[in-house]
């Protein structure tokens, strides 16, 4: 593996001694899937991602606030979105809407955002397979292949993603965009391939708000899955059968 | 004149205008001038592969990693984009970067002489410097080798095969 023999170097860095590290233990096995102790740790850099993986969010809504849009703000300095004073058709990859129950006139408020489905229905439709699920579950446009038909936008329920209308300059590293193509939440893939969380995630968290949880959808001992198997989370939509892979608590 | 006379002027003419073409297109700078990299990526080839071989495949080599990288999460630094142009594209004497387009910038100054159009910049970001700094903002540490841009940051290391 490559951050093995790049541990022959004499500037062993620390991420590439962690991944090392990783490796080992990653042997030291009770049974088949049951490590010892786990890490947070990134794949190495040229490892393919696996579908035993599914990153997934979990949206605390008892601890969101209205007026609060920490997570919006952290997406778009994060990603350089920019937008040009047209609300109606600046591109937005998290939004927080506000919800009034009528009857009762609760209000609640909630970030939204690519919902990552099991099935998306983006893909279905797109014509170029441009719109794909990447093998662990993050759902994304490749702007290399798609043709701004916008049909996806159409067959999104949750209006999630939006069309870039005019020529970007600038871009971030992590989220190279241009004129003409559709974009959505990428749920920070640059950086959970990097082993971070989302910038929402992190901004929520460190804002002290803590609304907002990142993890392997697919393994049990995950906070997440600890968290879903015990107080359950709704799916928005869960009519659809899309299997998101974000979900809410107390909505 | 006779026709022998005139043949030979004419040759003379060639042989002359022959030997004076590679000069005067280097005089007049019609030929490219590329600009040299930040810094050898491998101690061999300079770059991540021999010279010759990145000139006539570097295409095919960052269209397969594109692939690898979008659809697999494949991020290694060799044939990366970004780490190119990191190390590729360098400022002048103000700290100006050239821009796509330019001569001076390492792509164009070839492909305006070859007159091949590129979209890369559309969505990826020229600047090696501009491109990073938004992860800069970041509070917790980010991934190795982006908490800052630096000239170390620029080379692919172990990840190279």
């Amino acid at each position: 593996m490559s951050h093995i023999e790049s541990s022959k170097n004499a500037a062993l860095t620390r991420r590439k001694f962690l991944g090392s590290a990783m490796a080992t233990t990653a042997g030291l096995t009770i049974a088949p899937g049951v490590l010892l102790f786990r890490a947070a740790q990134a794949k190495p850099a040229a490892q393919a991602v696996t579908s035993k993986v599914r990153w997934g969010l979990l949206i605390d809504n008892t601890k969101c606030s209205t007026g609060c849009d920490d997570c919006v703000t952290a997406c778009k300095t994060v990603h350089k979105l920019e937008g040009h004073n047209r609300p109606e058709t600046d591109v937005q990859w998290i939004r927080k809407l506000t919800v009034t129950d009528k009857q009762t006139g609760h209000v609640m408020s909630l970030p939204m955002m690519c919902q990552h489905c099991g099935n998306p229905p983006c893909v279905d439709v797109c014509p170029t397979g441009a719109s794909f699920k990447r093998a662990d579950g993050i759902v994304l446009v490749d702007r290399h292949i798609c043709i701004g038909c916008r049909y996806c936008m159409m067959a999104c329920p949750y209006k999630a993603r939006s069309f870039e209308h005019e020529v970007v300059h600038d871009q971030s590293v992590s989220a190279p965009r241009g004129k003409g193509t559709v974009e959505s939440c990428t749920l920070c893939v640059y950086r959970v391939d990097h082993g971070k969380i989302p910038a929402c995630v992190e901004a929520c968290n460190e804002a002290k708000h803590g609304a907002m949880l990142f993890g392997d959808l697919n393994d049990p001992e995950s906070e997440i899955s600890k968290r879903l198997t015990k107080y359950g989370g709704k799916e928005i939509r869960a009519d659809l059968g899309l299997n998101t892979g974000v979900r809410y608590q107390g909505i | 004149m006779s026709v022998g006379l005139y043949k030979k002027k004419l040759s003379l003419l060639l042989a002359g205008l022959i030997l004076t073409l590679p000069l005067s297109l280097f005089a007049e700078g019609i030929l490219p001038t590329v600009p040299k990299a930040k810094a050898k990526a491998t101690a061999e080839y300079g770059c991540v592969n021999p010279v010759a071989d990145m000139r006539r495949n570097h295409m095919k080599y960052l269209l397969h990693h594109r692939d690898q990288t979008m659809h697999k999460g494949i991020r290694t630094k060799k044939y990366s984009l970004a780490k190119c142009i990191a190390c590729h594209v360098t400022p002048d004497k103000n700290g100006k970067y050239p821009k796509f387009g330019d001569n001076d910038f390492f792509c164009s100054s070839c492909h305006n002489y070859a007159a091949v159009t590129i979209d890369c910049f559309q969505c990826h970001n020229d600047n090696p410097k501009s491109a990073y700094s938004s992860l800069n903002l970041n509070r917790q540490s980010l991934p190795e080798g982006h908490e800052k841009f630096t000239s170390n940051d620029t080379l692919p290391s172990g990840d190279a095969k």
